[in-house]
């Protein structure tokens, strides 16, 4: 009870202060910025920033911004509209007396400042503008703002602003040296509930003159921060590992489709994601200079046309080199590659060696905050994106005949063709769905991959590293395949580095394939050899 | 089964034009005057022996690919090992005439504050050593690689895909600062050579020399091997894997003893590659070098020995001309050629040349006897 009575006590004595300050406090001020003197500056930025007049903070904003002028012993600020304002009277000077001066500033006078803003805006009837003062607030943690901050807090409506306020006000209390010791451990328990780094910072960085029971509670509340620090930075690895993830399925599931029936590995599978890419690029310019208001939604239509272009190019290829190639797989692999060679160099000639600009539509830009973890859109895109064209390529093998006629190629290729199955055209379409699933791919890279010739190459390993680890005929294998690499890939790197990580990756697949030489879900059969 | 003699004609004359090519250029170097039609000039000394030491590296994926069906898109890794090992010999042997001036720790340590040598550098100063190791460190990979490949019957497009992925993370591990090999630029600025100075005419003429004689005894090497029982036994590995293995053959133990081997003349061709060009750096462990190896193999004939020679010289020669000349043009030329070589020529151009030999040679044996053939199939 005695505490209470000292809280309020206090509290009545604070607040009988600033009000007692209030008075004339602004025109008396004033003239110390006359005196080119940076000690009196200082202070009379204090003064004004608590005399609640509505001039001040247009003074101070011009003080900061080089517009704050002296002449002839009165004080004038110019508004950004380029109007002369006498500061004593808020009346617009229209003739120009003497010889005008801006108030000179240093360092010292600009932290003042930013704290005077800070306090000055706590105040502000835009809450964007609240918060963004708060946190100015929390970071300068200047004392003479504390009774602002009360005010503002009293009369917050926003419960997200309030959080912020309470937090800074709780910072100050935390430092201050009167301060009571439930104060004190008030502010504790808020900075603990704030729970991020800075929260943390401030929490270990206690002077140490504070009373004992405020440094244990301190480091309580520090170590509980930290634990849940670590807990949100496990998830975002894990978030980053389903995102890496997501963008190996992407541009391995195409792969999975070609090597699982014809059973050949196409090298060439990298440049039909970078076709994909380039389509986008086209889209964007075609739209750029011919139709601006459909820009937001270029991505959705360059991916029909990166699906046609790719699995055009992939039928075609498959039509003139692969299909003379059958039963030959290790001369498909050359082939292919020779024919990436030539795709590489091709889209180099056209499009030239450098990257080109894809842009972003707005709605894929911006981050969602979810605890201590920020989400970008275009990631979050890109995995909702990757397991749609997963889910779809599923229905597809499953529920149409298309699917039903690769199933049985996949399986059985001698018995699908004797039960009437044309198998070379399923041959053909099977790549030209691959080919076009890759090109599809290649709109979603674009977005967080530069678009250049070499952009293909960058996964065609990692595309085969899912495809040989999930095995083939399955497209779950591709799944689990990409989402394992991906994520152990990511909880690799804070320990091991990225390069490290990676390697040590792939030698745990190559010694996974001694294991399992079929991959993870590998087909059951009869045949002694493939 | 017919046993092939060690020397038979196309040995002898692969073995000729060798022997021509390592007597031919030392005396086209020196002997004409310099502007001379016949004069070969300096620079072109060391570029013919890097075609020589690719031959190697070729004929070493050639015993594998074209005799055991192995396809490796990862023998880059073993050609590489072998230069580090060669260009880890070299650094050593600058001594204190680097940049730094230190004694014992190359350039690029000092620049890393690195204090003292690591622990693998040492006894690399002492040639026999560094020889050794040009064997032994890509021979002790490819047997461990190969012994958990084959062991497990990892077969066909899997094992070139872990072939590629090993020698990418070897790649990605020897692009790194820490891993003590010069990082990113690799070994280079290298002096001299068993005291000879490597920039040196007579040395480069010695080097050459060398190679040729290297790329000649790896010819006759393979050559035995695939004439000898283990080689027959290879050759029924590629065409009939496990009808060999019902047989009572340990499949994987011969192919990992050709793997090895093959291994074995890769770390070679690198080790010689190294002083002729003067440089080794991770870029040659990038697995597109390995699969441009493979079609050196294809273009001059899987499965000859002499074919993988002539392919790697003709492809080298091409791209060497191609880069200068049209250097626009170059991947498409290399693209065009994977394709053309497996669709239209699958043997090769020595393969391709025996079956119009073969064919024209039987005409002829026909117009001379015109025997019926059932008589002949007594």
């Amino acid at each position: 009870m005695v505490f209470l009575r000292n809280i309020l006590q206090a509290t009545v004595l604070l607040l009988g202060m600033a009000s007692a300050a209030l008075a004339g406090a602004y025109e008396e001020a004033l003239p110390k910025f006359a005196n080119d003197s940076y000690v009196d500056t200082d202070a009379a930025i204090g003064a004004i920033a608590g005399s609640g007049n509505p001039l001040s903070i247009d003074v101070v904003e011009s003080l900061r911004d080089g517009r704050l002028l002296v002449g002839s012993g009165q004080v004038f600020f110019r508004r950004t509209s380029g109007e002369l304002v006498n500061a004593a009277t808020g009346q617009a000077w229209g003739n120009q007396t003497g010889e005008l001066k801006p108030v000179r500033v240093n360092n010292r006078v600009r932290r003042a400042i930013e704290a005077a803003l800070g306090s000055l805006t706590l105040l502000s009837s835009d809450a964007a503008k609240r918060l963004e003062a708060a946190r100015a607030v929390f970071r300068s943690r200047d004392e003479a703002t504390l009774p602002t901050l009360e005010k503002a807090i009293a009369q917050e409506g926003q419960p997200h602003v309030r959080n912020v306020l309470e937090s800074a006000r709780a910072a100050i209390l935390l430092s201050k040296q009167d301060a009571l010791p439930i104060q004190r451990l008030a502010a504790v328990q808020t900075l603990r509930n704030r729970g991020d780094q800075e929260a943390l910072a401030l929490l270990s960085n206690l002077p140490s003159q504070a009373p004992p029971e405020v440094i244990a509670a301190a480091g309580n509340a520090a170590d509980g921060i930290r634990t849940r620090l670590a807990f949100w930075e496990a998830v975002q690895n894990v978030w980053y590992g389903i995102s890496l993830g997501s963008v190996l399925l992407l541009a391995a599931i195409g792969l999975a489709i070609t090597f699982g029936t014809i059973g050949v590995i196409n090298m060439a599978h990298g440049e039909m994601v970078m076709l994909g890419a380039y389509t986008t690029f086209m889209v964007q310019e075609l739209i750029r200079s011919n139709f601006p208001g459909l820009f937001e939604a270029s991505l959705l239509i360059a991916l029909p046309l990166a699906f046609l272009v790719a699995s055009s190019v992939g039928i075609l290829i498959e039509r003139t080199v692969i299909r003379f190639l059958y039963g030959r797989p290790l001369e498909t692999l050359l082939a292919t590659w020779g024919i990436s060679l030539i795709l590489q160099q091709g889209v180099r000639t056209i499009f030239g060696p450098t990257n080109r600009e894809v842009g972003t539509p707005a709605w894929m830009s911006g981050a969602l905050d979810i605890g201590a973890m920020s989400l970008t859109y275009n990631r979050i895109a890109i995995v909702v994106f990757a397991f749609s064209v997963f889910a779809i390529l599923l229905l597809v093998l499953r529920y149409t005949s298309l699917g039903l006629y690769v199933r049985a190629v996949t399986q059985n290729r001698r018995m699908a063709g004797s039960m009437g199955i044309r198998t070379s055209r399923v041959d053909a379409l099977a790549f030209g769905l691959g080919s076009g699933v890759a090109g599809i791919a290649g709109v979603a890279l674009s977005q967080i991959d530069n678009v250049s010739p070499n952009l293909g190459q960058g996964y065609i390993i990692d595309s085969f590293m899912v495809v040989v680890f999930g095995g083939v005929g399955n497209l779950w294998g591709t799944l689990v395949g990409a989402m394992t690499l991906g994520i152990a890939n990511k909880l690799l790197e804070p320990y091991a580095g990225a390069v490290l990580g990676k390697i040590a990756l792939l030698i745990a697949i190559i010694v996974f394939i001694q294991r399992r030489p079929r991959g993870l879900f590998a087909l059951k059969g009869r045949a002694v050899e493939t | 089964m017919r046993t092939h003699s060690l020397f038979d004609r196309q040995t002898i004359l692969v073995l000729s034009l060798l022997a021509a090519a390592a007597i031919l250029v030392p005396t086209m170097n020196e002997l004409p005057p310099p502007g001379s039609a016949l004069h070969l000039s300096d620079h072109l000394v060391p570029l013919l022996g890097k075609y020589v030491c690719f031959a190697l590296l070729a004929l070493s994926v050639d015993l594998i690919w074209g005799f055991s069906g192995i396809l490796s898109l990862g023998h880059g890794a073993f050609f590489a090992l072998g230069g580090y090992a060669m260009g880890m010999y070299l650094m050593r042997q600058i001594g204190p005439r680097g940049v730094y001036g230190d004694p014992i720790l190359p350039d690029f340590m000092i620049f890393l504050n690195w204090k003292e040598l690591p622990w693998f550098w040492h006894g690399f100063d002492w040639f026999p050593f560094a020889a050794l190791m040009v064997l032994l460190v890509p021979g002790a990979l490819a047997l461990v690689f190969g012994w958990f490949a084959f062991r497990s019957r990892v077969t066909g497009v899997y094992f070139s895909i872990i072939t590629q992925a090993m020698t990418f993370a070897l790649m990605l591990a020897f692009f790194r600062n820490d891993m003590g090999l010069g990082g990113n630029n690799g070994l280079t600025d290298f002096k001299e050579i068993l005291g000879f100075p490597v920039q040196n005419g007579s040395t480069r003429i010695a080097l050459f020399v060398l190679s040729v004689l290297a790329l000649a005894s790896g010819y006759l090497l393979c050559r035995w091997v695939v004439g000898s029982t283990f080689g027959k036994v290879l050759v029924a590995v590629r065409d009939a894997e496990s009808r060999t293995r019902f047989l009572g053959y340990r499949v994987e133990h011969y192919k990992l003893t050709v793997f090895t081997l093959s291994a074995l003349l890769a770390g070679v061709a690198g080790a010689l590659y190294v002083p002729q060009v003067g440089i080794i750096n991770p870029s040659e462990f990038a697995p597109a070098n390995s699969i441009e190896v493979v079609i050196w193999v294809a273009v001059g004939g899987r499965g000859t020995l002499a074919g993988a020679i002539f392919g790697a010289l003709l492809v080298n020669a091409g791209k060497t001309w191609f880069t200068a000349a049209l250097p626009e043009f170059w991947l498409f030329a290399l693209g065009g050629l994977f394709v053309f070589v497996t669709l239209f020529m699958p043997r090769g151009i020595l393969g391709a040349a025996g079956d119009l030999w073969e064919r024209s040679s039987q005409k002829l044996r026909a117009r001379r006897s015109p025997q019926p053939a059932t008589h002949a199939a007594e």
